[in-house]
């Protein structure tokens, strides 16, 4: 599996991220800065990582979803290519129009930094596929803007097709229909506010994450 | 130097989209005191220094494009 993973000032999981996919698949990602406009050939995965791309200016993702290699990320998606968005990069791929709906301040104010348990709701995804649907899993939130909100039409429809992937098993930041995680139309793009790259190895406290890379792994090598 | 103009874009959260920050500075507030403060709702200001005769349509441009996100926010446009 080819990949890469974007790097933004203000980026800090891109590590994690990279070990994460260089740990399942046995090759490292690219790191691609974000004043690049061009992006590897055939590339399989994009993972755009979590942090604080541009210091959240102005909206959580916003600066970052306008920077060049967005361009770049938004003409992948386009071809099919698999992109993942984990926490900030969530919040990148909707405000940069590759997913519906926006991230707001959490509901209760407070940064939310511990485990919480979510329900597959998407077994059939080329990142969920080795998850049973409604099974749930144990994977780490940390974010103050993760609440997912979206009108009442995208949320129905988003629920019709089948492009909810996680909902949270319990309260975690207010988001519409507990979402925590979407699919873009074509299934090819995920975001998701909790960090399955934190879980790869028992070392880290549980491997619920793993199977997120191995599935995209077998679906894309 | 060309002449410049002063254009104010505010920016605030769409009717019915919840704005818990809001919610806290009305609790404050009563907190205070203030019995009369039913509700708050929190915006923001963004002065754009741009040439003078940049029209109305560019600014709207630039707020679409960026300053406002018009899936849970509006925007006001204040020119000279």
């Amino acid at each position: 599996m080819k990949s890469a993973v974007i790097v933004f000032p203000g980026s800090n999981c891109d590590r994690d991220l990279a070990d994460a996919i260089a740990k399942v698949t046995g090759h490292a990602p690219a790191m691609i800065w974000h004043r690049e406009t061009m992006l590897p050939a055939n590339l399989d995965f994009i993972g755009v990582p979590g942090g604080f791309s541009y210091g959240d200016y102005l909206r959580s993702g916003a600066m970052a979803a306008r920077s060049p290699v967005m361009q770049a990320v938004i003409k992948a998606a386009g071809e099919g290519r698999a992109v993942l968005g984990i926490c900030n990069g969530f919040q990148v791929l909707t405000e940069a129009g590759l997913l519906p709906g926006a991230l707001m301040r959490n509901a209760g104010l407070n940064f939310v930094c511990r485990q919480v348990r979510l329900d597959v709701a998407n077994s059939q995804s080329v990142f969920t596929s080795l998850y049973a649907m409604g099974e749930t899993i144990t994977i780490p939130v940390a974010h103050h803007d993760g609440n997912y909100t979206a009108d009442a039409a995208t949320l129905d429809r988003l629920e019709g097709e089948g492009r909810v992937a996680f909902r949270y098993a319990e309260p975690v930041n207010g988001s519409a229909r507990d979402i925590a995680g979407i699919l873009s139309e074509d299934g090819n793009v995920l975001g998701m506010m909790p960090h399955p790259e934190r879980l790869i190895e028992a070392e880290q406290g549980g491997t619920d994450g793993r199977r997120l890379f191995e599935a995209a792994m077998l679906a894309l090598a | 130097m060309a002449a410049r103009m002063i254009v104010n874009v505010t920016v605030t959260l769409k009717n019915g989209v919840l704005d818990p920050q809001g919610r806290a500075i009305a609790a404050a507030l009563k907190g205070l005191g203030f019995d009369g403060v039913a509700d708050a709702r929190v915006g923001k200001l963004i002065v754009l220094d741009v040439a003078e005769g940049t029209s109305r349509e560019t600014i709207e441009y630039m707020a679409k494009q960026l300053l406002a996100n018009t899936v849970i926010e509006n925007f006001r446009i204040e020119m000279p």
